[in-house]
């Protein structure tokens, strides 16, 4: 089964990497490389390799907890330890996870950080997590970077130059400093281009759910496509070539007529193409996912898969304008889009990808995405006349992720849709 | 001057009027005039009355307004108060407002700036992106670019292009206006029987819905009065509340904490009013720089700014140092995320320094508090019983 | 043969059965509050159904009789409260033999006395209850066993000496829940023979019974009494064979919370959204918002012309605002649910409440009483909160467009439709207000009626592309 093979060699690509950044991080004392935390949102990953560190995401570390059915006991760990039941749980789930040793997704011991790099882009708690993790780590480099939000729905000069002027003044002195590299912009260029490639080819990978049947699922599976282009591989040579195989893989479904793959094999009959707006519940993220397989349900589009970036408007990094363009990539993810301009990219989401529903998942953890989140449907369905779906759960919390409500919200949903293909169907006959 | 009862009761009609008459009755006044209406914490409200504007804050409907239309905005999972402004503002409350400004607070007041915008409430909607770069030429000046935004909202409106003089002018007032209140805290800090903390709220929280020189006038009043030896000492601890910023607790809370035996010597209420810590420079080329750098050198501490610089435990310690207070009692609102997430930093910290404190959450509407006032009255009375150690820091 | 169509909606507090003819209209209803596994609650549900809708046939069989001599019709209604209390006879006779062994199982030492209670109790609730049903009607008011039983015992209970309170409701509660799901079989024939029977010699001894009632109703009697023998005779055919007749369920569709556990193919599983918006707009037409307050959730519907669903929102993972928060509250007084709203119309204002926090609003509720609110108020407020919370979920599904049908069983609580009712109103003017007695079985019926109609082939908007 050619395509098979092939399926795994793009995956094997992306395993490859990310075991060998643990590698790396778990042998960062010995090989003296300074280790920078950071988030996914405004994730600088390629000034970060100008100076030749190792990056950490605790956000990634808690949603793979969460995938190994670890984070229950983290977060309950955090909470003993003061935290609230009703914030973030990916903070609590990596305060848990730091209480009981810093043992990451591998196995491995995940080092201390040399530098805690908050470009704290759409996203309050971000902030309150580094002053979380600044306690335990005293010594570590605190670079507060400052993004401006998109309140206006624009980019304003004095944004970027802000932005460009901590980037100059605090961030790279800073990071020159703990790393002992000098900065070279020259370097910073070429990384900058590569990121440049892996952009046009993930916007082109994701384009492809225009196709009938979609040979992909933008969400379920997105989520694994955007790794590497979100956790530290964006602006290199290996995320340029994963993607490019990837691509390939995908044109072959495309050309085979094929579906997207699913846990259960492919799925057989695309009845529902959807835009959803929410990242993933993680805990139980394969039962959540078969809801929508097993109904025929295929994402076309997600938000979620834009919180590291937003390409598929046109933007890419400019080799030419190094720190300008890292200002308004931080500037331009998802979560710092302000409420109309998420309703008129995820309006354009369905329409280009000609999706069938809109589908919230509303975090409990996440009010960056969560709050407006019931205005944004509203204005969508008024907008569009299409139908709209709603569900809740959480990223990393178990407790939160109730199957059965959710399943029937969603059987509600899809047997809403199957009733107005009909009438529209047969409506387009007279 | 009127009597204590008298500018009180006053205090309480304006503070709670969710109708906003007396910025209705200031606009009518005279043609062209411009409200703005501002969310909590703190706004530099002195850029807006030098371009002859009237800020007034708006703070929630509290106990005080039914929510229905707003709680169709928001999930069971988020705060109270983005919703009763929704209901307030859908309920055409705030008709006679031009602008909305929603300082950075959290995600959840951030995106509220952006339901506005998409729904058109007001004629301008401005989310003030407070600087996390503490450096006055990094920070400072994208803080003044963004209140020159606002300012550039406000003359698109009433055509008023703002002067060095006219700012400084009301630099002058709003230094007063903190000078007042502060002396106010200064004044119970002491003799705390003098004015219950119900009775400064009240006076404070007028003070966001009232042009600044009524305000001032009516602190003088009070101030004169509560420097007179009035009222009868009790028998309570002394407290600092921490956490309520935002979303206000009912009036019946605040008192309730009091009435279970703590007198509360220094809170974060109403902490716009007075998040500058001693006078803005009311006599400088460029006013706005003045301000910028007072919010950068001389703030109180936020959960809403990052303070790694400058540690928030330590600075809440310092205030419990200061005051002489026996402890400090957390009082966050449910679902607000800022404050919540400082609680494990602020409860780790006065664990190790010995500085006692009790914890719980509040929405604005609870108006029974039975639970509430059983703990704190045995905060209250562990203090009293307990041992008389001084708080090492 | 006539076809009929089966829905069953099974919810997370009662599972409703409506069987309906080829005309959508409802001949049969049954409803059960078991709590067993959902196959039983969908047979007792459907078992009643179908009694039901033997009647409902017989009557209309009568028509022409009944046309001729009016007096059919009391004694058919008559028929139908001895049968409904023969079959509740049927579970008490259960109920009494389960009491008396759990009470011979007990091991208190004084359990031979605790018996002697047990039997008074019995001895003077049964006769009151059969009273009740024979005179009063009880029957059609809708109640449950539990309930019934219930409300009488716990009074008899409150009279005896305190020392056999614990026991006796322990023998109660331990007695109630079996005998309450065990399936019971009834032939409908014999039992509407013993009900026959059971007439006559209540007819016989109406003679010299002439006191208050008014004048009308013994015209009625009378014409029973003296025409019964006759009546009687003419009935027997009708009855032979409409007893005889197998109702035949040519499709059903199973909704409600439980569905999922049905034990039906998996395209006659519908969404209870989508019955219940179906039911309530066949029944109204021209309903475009409907407002569902069952056990679990509440749902905002909005629907289009031909009764689809445009557009739905469900209360959020909280359960406040739906009956399950009514039950907490009942709970919380130690009243019965059936008791709530009466209670709170009593109110002369509404005490505000401000956590509709299941977990929060006990708490608020003691110390609301303690601090001496009387209860109606306190009701009356808690009634209110529920209904402001689906107010919410109706302004998040676009408010009400036109007419507005609200369904579900808690639409029979009178302090809720007071409050709906009143708030509708407030926040969207004059619009049509839609509440029918059958607001319960407005799932089943949706349910039934997309059975007739085996969705996928036979759309409305595909007659309508025909015409």
């Amino acid at each position: 089964m050619p395509q098979e093979a092939q399926k795994e060699k793009s995956m094997i690509l992306q395993k490859e990497m990310i075991n060998g950044l643990f590698d790396e991080l778990e042998k960062a004392k010995e090989t003296g490389k300074k280790v920078c935390y950071t988030f996914v949102p405004g994730n600088l990953s390629e000034l970060i390799r100008t100076f030749d560190m190792l990056p950490v995401y605790p956000e990634i570390n808690a949603l793979q907890s969460a995938m190994r059915k670890k984070s229950g006991a983290y977060i309950k760990e955090a909470e003993k330890n003061a935290h609230s039941e009703d914030v973030c749980t990916y903070v609590k789930c990596d305060v848990g996870m730091m209480l009981k040793g810093n043992i990451g997704p591998t196995g491995q011991k995940i080092p201390e950080p040399d530098i805690l790099l908050l470009s704290y882009t759409g996203c309050f708690t971000f902030m309150k997590w580094f002053e979380t993790l600044k306690r335990e780590y005293p010594n570590a480099e605190v670079i507060m970077l400052h993004t401006p939000y998109q309140e206006n729905g624009e980019i304003r000069p004095e944004m970027t130059e802000y932005m460009v002027k901590q980037l100059r003044e605090e961030a790279i002195p800073k990071m020159e400093k703990i790393s002992g590299v000098k900065f070279d912009e020259e370097k910073l260029k070429k990384h900058l281009k590569l990121a440049k490639e892996a952009q046009d080819w993930i916007t082109k990978i994701f384009e492809t759910t225009k196709h009938r049947p979609s040979p992909i699922d933008a969400y379920f599976a997105g989520v694994y496509y955007i790794g590497p282009i979100n956790i530290g591989f964006r602006g290199t040579q290996e995320a340029v070539d994963y993607y490019k195989e990837l691509y390939s893989e995908i044109q072959e479904r495309i050309d085979l007529g094929l579906g997207p793959i699913t846990p259960e094999g492919e799925m057989k009959e695309e009845k529902y193409r959807l835009v959803v707006e929410g990242p993933p519940n993680w805990t139980s993220f394969r039962e959540f996912w078969k809801i929508f397989y097993d109904m025929g349900a295929v994402i076309v589009a997600s938000s979620y898969t834009k919180v590291g970036g937003v390409y598929d408007m046109g933007w890419r990094h400019d080799p030419e304008r190094p720190l300008e363009s890292l200002a308004e990539y931080c500037m331009n993810c998802y979560t710092n889009l302000n409420i109309p301009q998420r309703i008129d990219l995820l309006s354009k989401c369905i329409q280009d990808y000609h999706a069938d529903g809109y589908v919230t998942n509303s975090i409990k953890s996440c009010n960056s995405f969560s709050a407006g989140q019931l205005g944004m449907m509203r204005e969508i369905e008024d907008r569009l006349e299409i139908p709209v779906g709603f569900i809740e759960s959480d990223l990393v919390d178990p407790r939160y992720f109730s199957y059965s409500n959710i399943k029937n919200r969603l059987e509600s949903f899809f047997q809403m849709l199957e009733q107005r293909k009909i009438i529209t169907a047969t409506e387009e006959v007279v | 001057m009127k009597a204590i009862r008298e500018l009180i009761a006053e205090c309480s009609t304006q503070a709670f009027d969710l109708h906003f008459t007396r910025a209705k009755e200031w606009k009518a006044e005279k043609e062209g005039r411009v409200v703005v209406g501002y969310m909590p914490i703190y706004f530099p409200r002195e850029i807006i009355h030098a371009a002859g504007a009237l800020p007034v804050g708006i703070f929630g409907g509290g106990d005080r307004k039914q929510v229905i239309k707003g709680d169709a905005y928001y999930q069971s999972y988020i705060c109270r108060i983005p919703r009763s402004i929704m209901e307030l503002v859908l309920d055409k409350h705030t008709a006679h407002f031009d602008g909305y400004i929603f300082p950075s607070i959290c995600d959840v007041i951030r995106n509220l700036s952006g339901i506005f915008k998409q729904q058109k409430i007001g004629k301008f909607v401005k989310y003030m992106d407070f600087p996390q770069n503490f450096l006055p030429e990094i920070g400072g000046v994208y803080y003044q670019q963004e209140m020159a935004h606002v300012l550039k909202y406000i003359k698109d409106l009433n055509g008023v292009e703002v002067t060095t003089d006219a700012l400084n002018h009301s630099i002058g007032l709003y230094n007063k206006n903190r000078e007042l209140i502060e002396l106010i805290y200064h004044i119970r800090q002491e003799f705390p029987w003098r004015l219950s903390i119900e009775d400064v709220y009240h006076v404070i929280r007028a003070g966001t819905v009232i042009p600044v020189e009524e305000h001032n006038d009516i602190l003088k009043q009070v101030c004169a009065h509560i420097q007179q030896d009035i009222g009868k000492p009790q028998d309570k601890i002394k407290v600092v509340i921490s956490g309520a910023f935002c979303e206000q607790p009912s009036i019946g809370l605040i008192r309730a904490i009091e009435e279970a035996g703590c007198y509360v010597v220094d809170d974060d209420y109403m902490l716009g009013s007075r998040m500058i810590m001693g006078p803005v420079d009311p006599d400088t080329d460029n006013p706005l720089e003045a301000i910028a750098s007072a919010y950068i050198r001389q703030s109180q501490y936020s959960s809403s700014i990052y303070d790694v610089h400058d540690p928030k435990e330590l600075r809440l310690a310092k205030i419990v140092k200061d005051r002489g207070a026996d402890g400090v009692i957390f009082a966050s609102a449910s679902f607000c995320d800022p404050s919540l997430l400082d609680a494990p930093i602020f409860q780790n910290a006065f664990d190790r320094m010995g500085i006692r404190y009790m914890a719980f959450q509040f929405s604005e509407n609870i108006n029974q508090f039975k639970v509430i006032k059983e703990q704190v009255g045995a905060f209250s009375d562990s203090i009293k019983l307990w041992d008389e150690e001084p708080i090492v820091i | 043969m006539s076809k009929y169509y089966l829905g069953i909606d099974l919810g997370s507090t009662t599972s409703k059965a409506v069987i309906i003819n080829e005309k959508d209209e409802i001949i049969g209803r049954g409803i059960t509050n078991t709590r067993a596994n959902y196959k039983v609650a969908a047979d007792i549900a459907r078992e009643e159904a179908e009694y039901d809708a033997r009647f409902s046939l017989l009557t209309q069989q009568l028509k022409n009789e009944i046309a001729e001599y009016p007096e059919f019709m009391k004694y058919m209604a008559d028929i139908r409260s001895v049968f409904q209390y023969r079959q509740f006879e049927r579970r008490m006779d259960l109920l009494k033999k389960t009491l008396r062994e759990t009470v011979d199982g007990f091991a208190y030492d004084n359990k031979d006395e605790i018996a002697d209670r047990l039997n008074d109790i019995l001895n003077i609730i049964g006769p009151q209850i059969r009273h009740e049903f024979l005179e009063e009607d009880l029957g059609s008011r809708n109640q449950f066993f539990r309930d019934i039983i219930n409300e009488r015992y716990n009074q008899e209970v409150e009279k005896v000496d305190r020392k056999y309170f614990e026991p006796l409701m322990l023998a109660f509660d331990k007695s109630i829940t079996p005998v309450e799901n065990q399936m019971l079989q009834f032939n409908f024939k014999e039992l509407v023979d013993e009900s026959m029977r059971v007439l006559e010699v209540k007819y016989q001894g109406l003679a010299d019974m002439q006191e208050d009632k008014e004048d009308w109703y013994f015209s009625e009697l009378n014409a029973v009494k003296n025409n019964f023998k006759s009546l009687e005779s003419s009935l027997r055919g009708h009855i032979d064979q409409i007893a005889g007749e197998e109702i035949h369920i040519v499709n059903m569709v199973g909704t409600g919370y439980g569905r999922a556990l049905l034990p039906f193919p998996e395209d006659c599983i519908k969404s209870e959204i989508l019955c219940h918006a179906f039911g309530a707009h066949a029944v109204f037409p021209n309903t475009r918002t409907v407002l569902d307050i069952g056990g679990q959730d509440t749902k905002a519907i909005q629907v289009d012309s031909h009764g689809l669903v445009t557009s739905f929102h469900m209360n959020d993972r909280c359960a406040a605002g739906c009956g399950r928060y009514l039950g907490y509250i009942a709970d919380e007084f130690g009243i019965s649910i059936n008791e709530l709203g009466p209670e709170a119309m009593e109110a002369d204002k509404e005490t505000d409440i401000c956590s509709t926090c299941t977990v929060f609003a006990g708490a608020e509720v003691r110390e609301l009483l303690n601090n001496g609110e009387k209860r109606p108020n306190i009701l009356a407020g808690l009634h209110k909160a529920i209904v402001q919370r689906s107010m919410s979920l109706i302004a998040r599904s676009g408010g009400v467009r036109n007419e507005f049908t609200f369904t579900g069983g808690v639409a029979r609580n009178q302090a809720v439709l007071k409050y709906v009712t009143e708030m509708v109103k407030d926040s969207y003017g004059d619009v049509t207000m839609n509440i029918h007695t059958d607001s319960i079985f407005m799932g089943a019926l949706g349910g039934a009626m997309f059975a007739r109609r085996n969705i996928k082939v036979d759309l409305p908007a595909k007659a309508k592309a025909i015409n």
